[in-house]
Parts: structure tokens; C-alpha cells; sequence
């Protein structure tokens, strides 16, 4: 290579990598940006048609619903906001939808919480700290994800159900049902994005003296932080959308039951009244997706930006 | 940007807690203490007539069941009295996922104190469990004054009595429109024979485009999809083989496939599977498979089809506005037998069960199995009870005082929905399957052999 | 006091600071262990940091699967021992075929569907100035639970007879098309098909999520030190960045290959496992709840999670792997 072909090369690259230095950066430009934005597009499209469609459905009156196709809304269009005003109002004796929307608040953030922590520590046991049949323990508990729930509902809630507490504390059952639910993926995948983080980094640290407290908290907690908050997204939206378990450990009792279940309330005694299912349904995707939005900035960092010099 | 981000974060929490506190002034948020308790027992008059029923103080009652929404609200209003008068405090939970969550509940040590049981296969199950005790005698005595010996069987297992029955529907109904009919000049057939004359009438008179039928049908719903072609069959073996039969054939002491089973099967596939009466407004006999039974009906709104065999409670179907009622835009007429004088009757209804013996517990129990009760219930409306005390004219529509004349004649045979009397793997399982599998098109025998194969051996 | 004990809210703050107490308390202990005793410091620092984890899943998952395979040993009530009985009828009944048949195609297409797609999308959004909002779209169905999804997809595939006016997209569009309208949920074998396109609906924004992390964390260094060795951008793909990632790959598939194993819902919900689209998952919960049979119920979870010891297998073999590489 001559000097004048390398000193614009490398004043190309400095230039890119004041700009955005990326490995996808140069795949587009293989597939050029037009294609690659178009691809992106499509499948964008393609996943939303769906959901926009049950959308429309929410503020279409019961008949049309049934009758006729919703993208007729656009040519024929029937507006209403009947079914939206029946969920959340509906029953307004009980204040229905604040105490579900309240109780499902209640249940989802100790039960995203607490396994967070748990699994946290417990993949730094698995990653960092060193000791005989660590791997085959790690084996069992990744292994754990297959049990079903099914099978844990009855033992654990005659564990409860014996127990002095749920009479002052009724949610304390659903949030620990929920925290050993989520352990084995989230040791699993914690464990995964621990491993990522150089073992140099550990061992200059305790070579400098830190105990294991100190490397936990000052140096994996910062690194672990996109993988905490997308294994948070993931826990809540599990346990905000889950049925079986808050059914189960809330007692059957209406009182402390989560949102889910006044959607399935809404099904009827006898059968299926879908068009409040569609206005239920988008009632109850809106917290998850602010929750989704405001801890997706965490991805934007890298996990190693600009930590590990050469 | 770090500053940014982090106000913006403070600001995102700020909002956040501001947001929860305002929630807390809620009253949804409060726990336990809170409510309306009866206060002061005993300054109503109408308190003698719960005298029978003993004082409590502030006793707490759960039931459990698969009732919700405005029926669930409706059921609530009917302790009202009875909650001042004797002081016990009635909770009810209403929850889908009933058949699953009662059983998890008994067995992971969580019981309710009353559930309201709508199979009598599931009340067996619970009893053979050591889940259910006897009632007192009080909701003995009720329960052998209010109704047929036929209904108190279905709360018997093994020669104890153990669950008095609650409410009740009719299930041998055909829904139509006598708009329609009137339009058309058809009349109500009174026999068998009649409606299907009546149906090829309506095939030579609208069968044209291949869209009106004079049949439609759903059977599709969720994970209980085929039930409503199940309730079709049991009503043909009730006609066809009669009710000897049809208790044989649900205790099992005729196989599945027994050829009078397979007669009935194929009387309501001259319906369900005859290209010319199904499936008006929708498609073709195989659509029936995936239609909704909600939407099952609503073709007759549109003139697509004029008839749609379902039960009694469908009447909360029908679109808001829909005028249900002898002259209007539906109504239901009694889906005849074979001939005039029989009368044969699907029904359908709830068992209620204890699972303890306390006071409070038995004093609710018995409530709910006197007639003073189903009268009240009836009067508040929407449903019906097959309770001899009940005063038909306190039905809260006409397709519920029909079903109520129904379901108090003589001359009524009744008999209760076969798969709910069978083992489940059965009852919500194969026979639901299997006519799924025959409404898409499968040989009838195959069928009827499978299912057989599948009963279980005890 | 009062608030605590009897608003909602102030039972959930409450259990959240008896939380970080009991936690902090445990990192105390610790913290001493590291300072002062010599020996059992590693057994301490254990204690605190896997003990909590590992004891409730011992009481929660590892008690109940024991109690699941000795059940699967007995009769329906768990009264009488059966031998082998529940496993013959799992792998022999009239359904078996089917629900095993579809169990495999799920696991197979799932997986492989939901991380390519996933991946793809996750590098040509990168850093691009939609990023967050594309992110989103693809996201958004997994914040939407099951019942949901079966409702919003049952607007896709709803079925009229040729001479009915269509309400389900597909059909409407074929329609347009000039063809006969398809019975996408009843036709069998390709109605598991449709059933398994909304999972991978659901999955593709899992996968997306964790790969789109793993995307940004390779180091620029490397990609500036392949970028002066002259690498185009194929290259980069194929020999960069995909085994930078490939760690989150193995996690992102074998995830999504257990939870596919595991859902029902979809199943029960859009055909009741009608039409030849049982799957085990859905079987299992039949028999355990609807039928009552705990012996067979039990017996099937244990098929499933005979079915999961190869992914298992491979994943330690990646593990053991990864760890030979890193040192």
C-alpha cells in the first residue's frame, strides 16, 4: 500500500469514527441504505398491520366488528367509543378498572424487583466466584426453565396457604410465586452477559483489594446495566400479562386480582365479548410500553463502551 | 446529555410518583376493613323472614364461581337482606377458570367456603376427593321441596345427597326471528317432522344464491370448542332413544357408539351436516367449526338464516337494541319433539357445594337452596331456576317465563346436558373433540368409536 | 403505620424495603466475611450471593418437579403405582402422533424464524435515526398478552364461505385477488403453520431485544482493526460480527426453544388444539387440570422435558466452549 492510499483511508476512518463507528453501519452500506431501509420497513409494517387492525376494531360498535372487516372502517366509517367506556368504566360501583390497574401495579413491580436482585447476585456466584460443581448447579437451574408452572401451583400454594401471613400481606404469595418463576431464565441470561465482562477487569480490582462486595457493585452492577434493564422489560411484561398465576395465588379472590383477570371478567360468563376484549387490550399495553420506552435508552449504551483500553 | 438524561429521569419518576400517590387516594387501593358492613341487624321488618337462619357476628362467606360481570352483580344484590338480617358478611368472586382454579384452590389447602358448581361430573370428582361435606338438613328439607326428583339426583353422588341445585336453563331452544317468520309466512313448528318441513320451505324459497340458509350454527369457543354440538346430540338421543336411554348412556352402561346414539348423531348431522341448511350467512357446513357460538346467532338479524338452536342464556347475545321478544326481532321458540304430547328438555344449571361445615357457612348454603331465594333471583332478572317456588310472572323477559313454564310443566321430561354428567376426559374432552372433528367433516363412526375408546376404565 | 399495612401501595413499598434491608444486610455479611475470616470467605460470599436464588428454587421448582415425576408413576389420584403406564399412553394416544408432530415443527420454526428476523432487523436499524420507534413496532407484541394476540390475529385469518362478504385481512385480500377465500386455522397440516407465524410474531421482538444489545456491546476496537485489514461488510457480518454475538444467539434460541415448548395458550385459545394443532404443552395442561389425571399429566411434562435435555446438552457444550476461549 502507498502513503497516499493509506492517509486518506485512515482520514476515512477517523472521520467514521467520530461519526458512527458500527459493524451494521457497513453492512447497510453493502446492501446499500435504500434496500436495507426498505427491508426494515416492510417487516415494520408487516408487524403492525396486525395489531393497527385490532386497533380500529377497539372503536368499531359490536356489529360492524362482527359483520364486516375493519379496514372498512375507512370507507364506512362507524365510530365509537362504547367499548372502551364498558372497560373502563363499566361496573363503576366496584371503581373497576382503578383497583385491577392498581393491583396488577402492585403485584408486577415487587415480582419484577425482587428476581432482578436474586438473579443478579446469583449469576455472579455462576460467573465470577469459583467453587466445586458450579457448573453442574448452573446446568440444574437453566434446566429449571422447562418445569412447567402448572405443576409448582398446587405445592406452593398449600406452602402458603399453611402460612400465618397472607392473612395482613395477600400479595405475598403472588410475589414470591412469580420471583421463583422467573430465577432460572433470569440467572440464565444474566449469567450470559456476565460472562461477556473481561476477567481482567475482575482480577485488577481484587488485586487492588476488593472484596467481592465491592467488585459486584462497583464495577458489574455498571457494566450489567442493558442487561438488567432489558430482562426488567421482559419480567414485567411477563407478570403484567400473566393470568394463571395471579388467578391462582390471589386466591380466586376479586379483591387483589390482577388486570388480566377483569379482561377475562369481561369474556362473560358464557362466551367471548371481543370488542371489549379490543379496547381491553390496548388499555392494557400502555404502561408496558412506556415501560419499554424509558428503559430502552440503556441499550443505546454499549456494554464495554470505551472501557477496556487496547 | 448527562445532566439531560438524568433530569429527565427525575422528572419520569417525579411523574411516576405523583401518579402513584394519586392512585393511593383511590379507594381501589385500600386492603381489607374497609366496605359497608350491615351495621345494626334487626331494625327491618323483612328480617323475620331470615330468622330461620340464625345471628352471626360478622362471619365472612366466600363463594366461588364462574359468574361474573353484571349476572355477578346481579347474584350479589340477592344477599343484600339476608347479609343485615343474620350479620354474615357474603363475598363472592366471580372468576373464568373456574373448573381449574377450584380444584387448585381445594387441593393447594385454599378452599372457599361455597362454590357454585355448574357440572355435576366436577361436584363427583370434588366429593370423591374429600373435598365437599354434606349440607345441614335445612338445605335437605329445601332442597327436596323445591325441586324434581331428577334435579336432585345430579347433587347426589354415590346415594348421598350433597348439592342443592341453584338456577337452571333450558338449553331445547331454537332462537328466530318472528319478524322474519311473519314476513314470510312460516309458522312455529310444534314437531319434528314440521321443522323440517318448515326448513326445506325456507331452502325452496331462499336457497337461491347459495348465501341464506335456514340454519346456522357456532360451535367454536376457545378451548371448549364443539360443546354447543354436543347439547345438539344429547337433544336427538332424548328424541330419538328417549330418556331411558340417554341416563344409560351417560353412566356409561351402553357404550358411546351405541347404534341408537349413532341415529341420533346422524338426525342431527340432517342438520348440522346438510349442505342446504348450514350455514346461513357464513359458509358452508364446515364453518360451523370456527364460528363463535356468540356469533352463531346473528346471521337471523341480517335475514342470512332463520334458525339457531342454542340455550336460553344466548338471549344476552343479541346486539344491544336488538328487541327479544315474541313480536320482535328474535325470540325463541322450544325445539319440538317428535311429536306434540313429548316433551323432551335439555337443561343445564349450577350445584352449590360446601367445603366446610361451619355455621355461617351451611346458614348461606341453605339460603341459596330455599325458594325464597330463587324468587328473588328470578325477580332481579336475566336468569331462570327450575325451583317449583318460582313464580314464572317474575321473570324479567319472555324467552326467561318460557323457559320457566318449561321447566315447572309436568309433562316435561328433563333431562340434565350429558357432558356435564360425564367424566370429564370425556365431557370437556373427547365428545367436544370428536364433534369438532365430525362437524369438519369426519366419518360419524369413526367418531363415535373414538370417543368410546376414550372413556376412562374406572 | 397504617398505610403500610393496609393500602395496596404502601404493602408494596413495604415489601420493597424489607427487600433492599434484607439484602443489604446479606451483602453486610458479606462484606465482613471478605475482612475477616479466611477460609469460609468464599463459602460465605456464596451463601449471600447465590443462597436466596437457590433456596427458592429449591422450595418452588426443584420440590414440585420431584413430586411431577413421582406422580407420573401413579394413577390419576396418585393412589395406585402404574409403572410405565402413563408414559406408554403418552407416546400412544390417538393424539400422541399429532401433538408430538406439531411440538417438533413449533420448535424448530420458532427459534429460527424469530432470531433471524430479530437479528436483521436489529442491525438495520442500528444506530439509525428510527431506532427507537422501529424498535418499538417490532416490540410492541410481545407487551401484548396472548389473549390479545389470538384476537388480534383471528382479524387476520377469519374465514367466510366464497359468497360471504370476508372480515379477516388474508382472506379479504385474496379475495381481492380473485381467489377462493382458505380456511387458514382448519386446513390441516398448514394451519400449525399460521398458529406458529404469531408466535414468531411475539419471539421476533424478544430476539431483537437481546441481540440488538449484544450487537452494540462488540467492541469498536475490533471493528476498527478489521475495517484497516480491509474487511467489506459481508466479511464483517460473517466473520466479525456474528461470532461476537454468538453467545446471545445460543441464548436467544434456546430461550425462545424452551418457552415454544412450554406456550399453550396460542394453541387453545385460536383453534382449542382442534384441526390436528395439539401440542404437548396443551395436552399436558388437559390432562393435569381439565381431566383431572394427574399420573398422565405429570408423565407428559416429563416428556417435555426429556424433549429439552438436548438443548441443554448444547448449551453446555457452548458454555464449556466459551469459557475455553475466553480463559
Amino acid at each position: 500500500m502507498s502513503v497516499e492510499a493509506t492517509v486518506p483511508e485512515v482520514a476515512d476512518v477517523a472521520n467514521r469514527r467520530t461519526q458512527r463507528p458500527a459493524a451494521a453501519t457497513k453492512f447497510r452500506s453493502l446492501v446499500t441504505n435504500r434496500i436495507g431501509s426498505a427491508v426494515a420497513v416492510v417487516i415494520a409494517v408487516l408487524w403492525t398491520i396486525p395489531t393497527f387492525g385490532l386497533l380500529i376494531s377497539s372503536f368499531r360498535p359490536e356489529a360492524d366488528i362482527k359483520s364486516s372487516g375493519w379496514w372498512t372502517f375507512f370507507s364506512d366509517p362507524s365510530f365509537t367509543l362504547e367499548n372502551y367506556q364498558e372497560v373502563l368504566f363499566g361496573r363503576a360501583s366496584s371503581g373497576a378498572l382503578a383497583t385491577y390497574f392498581i393491583n396488577s401495579l402492585v403485584i408486577t413491580v415487587p415480582a419484577t424487583v425482587i428476581p432482578l436482585v436474586l438473579a443478579t447476585m446469583a449469576a455472579y456466584a455462576f460467573s465470577v466466584l469459583e467453587w466445586r460443581g458450579r457448573d453442574w448447579v448452573f446446568v440444574g437451574v437453566f434446566a429449571l426453565q422447562i418445569v412447567p408452572l402448572q405443576m409448582a401451583l398446587i405445592p406452593l400454594l398449600r406452602l402458603f396457604s399453611s402460612s400465618e401471613l397472607l392473612e395482613p400481606f395477600p400479595f405475598l404469595s403472588v410475589w414470591v410465586a412469580h420471583s421463583i418463576f422467573a430465577l432460572p431464565l433470569a440467572v440464565f441470561l444474566l449469567h450470559n452477559f456476565m460472562s461477556d465482562v473481561p476477567k481482567e477487569l475482575v482480577e485488577a480490582a481484587r488485586v487492588d483489594g476488593a472484596g467481592h462486595v465491592s467488585v459486584f457493585l462497583r464495577i458489574m452492577l455498571p457494566l450489567m446495566a442493558p442487561a438488567i434493564a432489558s430482562f426488567a422489560i421482559f419480567q414485567f411484561l411477563w407478570v403484567w400479562n400473566d393470568l394463571l398465576v395471579g388467578l391462582t395465588f390471589t386466591g380466586a379472590n376479586n379483591a387483589i386480582q390482577p388486570l388480566t383477570a377483569r379482561l377475562a371478567e369481561m369474556a362473560g360468563s358464557r362466551g367471548q365479548d371481543w370488542q371489549l376484549l379490543t379496547a381491553g387490550a390496548f388499555v392494557s399495553i400502555i404502561l408496558p410500553l412506556i415501560v419499554f420506552l424509558a428503559l430502552q435508552r440503556y441499550f443505546v449504551r454499549g456494554l464495554l463502551a470505551g472501557s477496556v483500553k487496547g | 446529555m448527562k445532566r439531560t438524561t438524568a433530569r429527565r429521569t427525575g422528572a419520569a419518576v417525579a411523574g411516576g410518583l405523583a401518579f402513584a400517590l394519586a392512585l393511593t387516594a383511590c379507594s381501589g387501593s385500600d386492603l381489607g376493613g374497609g366496605g359497608d358492613d350491615g351495621g345494626d341487624g334487626g331494625g327491618d321488618a323483612a328480617c323475620e323472614d331470615y330468622a330461620d337462619y340464625g345471628t352471626f357476628e360478622g362471619d365472612e362467606v366466600t363463594i366461588l364461581s364462574s359468574i361474573r360481570e353484571q349476572e355477578a352483580d346481579q347474584m350479589e344484590d340477592t344477599f343484600v337482606d339476608f347479609e343485615e338480617c343474620t350479620g354474615i358478611d357474603v363475598v363472592h368472586n366471580g372468576i373464568g377458570e373456574f373448573e381449574t382454579q377450584v380444584v387448585v384452590q381445594a387441593e393447594g389447602g385454599n378452599a372457599p367456603n361455597l362454590a357454585i358448581i355448574p357440572q355435576p361430573g366436577l361436584l363427583a370428582r370434588l366429593v370423591n376427593d374429600g373435598y365437599i361435606l354434606e349440607p345441614n338438613e335445612q338445605t335437605v328439607a329445601n332442597a327436596q321441596e323445591g325441586w324434581t326428583e331428577e334435579w336432585l339426583n345430579y347433587g347426589t353422588v354415590d346415594g348421598t345427597f350433597y348439592a342443592a341445585p341453584l338456577m337452571a336453563s333450558v338449553k331445547s331452544f331454537v332462537w328466530y326471528s318472528p319478524t322474519a317468520f311473519e314476513e314470510n309466512g312460516y309458522e312455529v313448528p310444534t314437531t319434528w317432522d314440521e321443522l323440517i318441513a318448515l326448513s326445506d320451505q325456507i331452502v325452496a324459497d331462499h336457497g337461491g344464491d347459495g348465501v341464506v340458509k335456514p340454519w346456522c350454527a357456532g360451535i367454536e369457543s376457545g378451548g371448549a370448542t364443539g360443546w354447543p354440538a354436543t347439547d345438539f346430540i344429547e337433544d336427538m338421543v332424548l328424541r330419538e332413544a328417549g330418556p331411558e336411554v340417554y341416563d344409560q348412556w351417560v353412566t356409561h352402561e351402553i357404550p358411546f357408539n351405541d347404534p341408537q346414539i349413532l341415529a341420533a348423531t346422524e338426525r342431527a348431522g340432517s342438520i348440522l351436516r346438510n349442505e342446504d341448511y348450514v350455514n346461513g350467512g357464513i359458509g358452508d357446513s364446515r364453518s360451523i367449526a370456527t364460528t363463535s357460538f356468540n356469533d352463531g346467532g346473528l346471521p337471523i338479524l341480517e335475514g342470512n338464516c332463520f334458525m339457531y338452536r342454542m340455550a336460553s342464556f344466548y338471549e344476552a347475545q343479541w346486539p344491544e337494541g336488538t328487541d327479544v321478544s315474541p313480536e320482535g326481532d328474535a325470540f325463541a321458540f322450544y325445539l319440538p319433539g317428535d311429536d306434540a304430547d313429548s316433551k323432551p328438555l335439555l337443561t343445564a344449571g349450577e350445584f352449590v357445594g360446601a367445603f366446610d361445615d361451619n355455621e355461617a357457612t351451611q346458614a348461606v348454603q341453605a339460603f341459596m337452596s330455599s325458594g325464597e331465594w330463587a324468587n328473588l333471583r328470578v325477580t332481579i332478572g336475566g336468569v331462570t331456576s327450575a325451583n317449583n317456588a318460582v313464580d314464572p310472572a317474575n321473570a324479567s323477559s319472555d324467552v326467561l317465563r318460557l323457559a320457566i313454564e318449561l321447566l315447572q310443566d309436568p309433562d316435561a321430561v328433563s333431562r340434565f346436558d350429558g357432558s356435564d354428567l360425564m367424566p370429564s376426559a370425556v365431557g370437556a374432552g373427547s365428545f367436544w373433540t370428536g364433534m369438532t372433528e365430525w362437524i369438519d367433516g369426519a366419518d360419524t363412526q369413526t367418531v363415535l368409536d373414538q370417543i368410546e375408546a376414550s372413556w376412562p376404565a374406572s | 403505620m397504617d398505610f403500610f399495612l393496609y393500602n395496596k401501595f404502601g404493602q408494596m413499598l413495604l415489601v420493597i424495603i424489607v427487600f433492599a434491608a434484607l439484602i443489604a444486610v446479606l451483602l453486610a455479611i458479606a462484606w465482613a466475611a471478605d475482612r475477616w475470616i479466611g477460609k469460609g470467605r468464599r463459602w460465605a460470599a456464596l451463601a449471600v450471593f447465590g443462597g436466596p436464588a437457590l433456596l427458592l428454587l429449591a422450595v418452588g421448582l426443584i420440590w414440585p418437579a420431584i413430586r411431577t415425576f413421582y406422580m407420573s408413576f401413579y394413577d390419576a389420584g396418585t393412589n395406585n403405582a402404574v409403572g410405565l403406564q402413563n408414559y406408554v399412553f403418552t407416546f400412544t394416544n390417538t393424539g400422541a402422533v399429532i401433538a408430538f408432530r406439531n411440538t417438533f415443527i413449533w420448535v424448530f420454526l420458532v427459534p429460527i424464524a424469530s432470531t433471524l428476523i430479530g437479528l436483521i432487523y436489529a442491525i438495520l436499524v442500528d444506530r439509525s435515526k428510527f431506532e427507537k420507534i422501529a424498535k418499538s413496532l417490532l416490540f410492541l407484541p410481545m407487551a401484548i398478552s396472548f389473549v390479545g394476540a389470538g384476537i388480534i390475529w383471528k382479524f387476520v385469518y377469519e374465514y367466510r364461505g366464497a359468497a360471504q362478504e370476508q372480515i379477516g385481512l388474508l382472506n379479504a385480500f385474496i379475495t381481492w385477488l380473485g381467489f377462493e377465500p382458505v380456511r387458514f386455522l382448519q386446513d390441516a397440516p398448514w394451519n400449525t403453520l399460521f398458529l406458529i407465524a404469531v408466535m414468531i410474531w411475539i419471539q421476533a421482538g424478544f430476539a431483537m431485544v437481546i441481540l440488538s444489545a449484544a450487537i452494540k456491546a462488540v467492541p469498536t476496537d475490533i471493528i476498527e482493526a478489521a475495517r484497516l485489514d480491509g474487511v467489506n461488510a459481508w466479511e464483517m457480518f460473517r466473520n466479525i460480527t456474528v461470532p461476537s454475538i454468538r453467545p446471545s444467539l445460543v441464548v436467544v434460541l434456546t430461550t425462545i426453544s424452551i418457552a415454544t415448548l412450554k406456550i399453550f395458550d396460542i394453541t387453545r385459545t385460536m383453534t382449542g388444539a382442534r384441526f390436528d394443532t395439539q401440542v404437548l404443552a396443551n395436552q399436558m395442561f388437559d390432562y393435569s387440570f381439565v381431566f383431572g389425571d394427574n399420573g398422565v399429566g405429570s408423565a407428559m411434562a416429563v416428556a417435555i422435558f426429556i424433549l429439552v435435555i438436548p438443548l441443554v446438552a448444547y448449551n453446555i457444550r457452548q458454555m464449556a466452549k466459551n469459557r475455553a476461549v475466553r480463559g
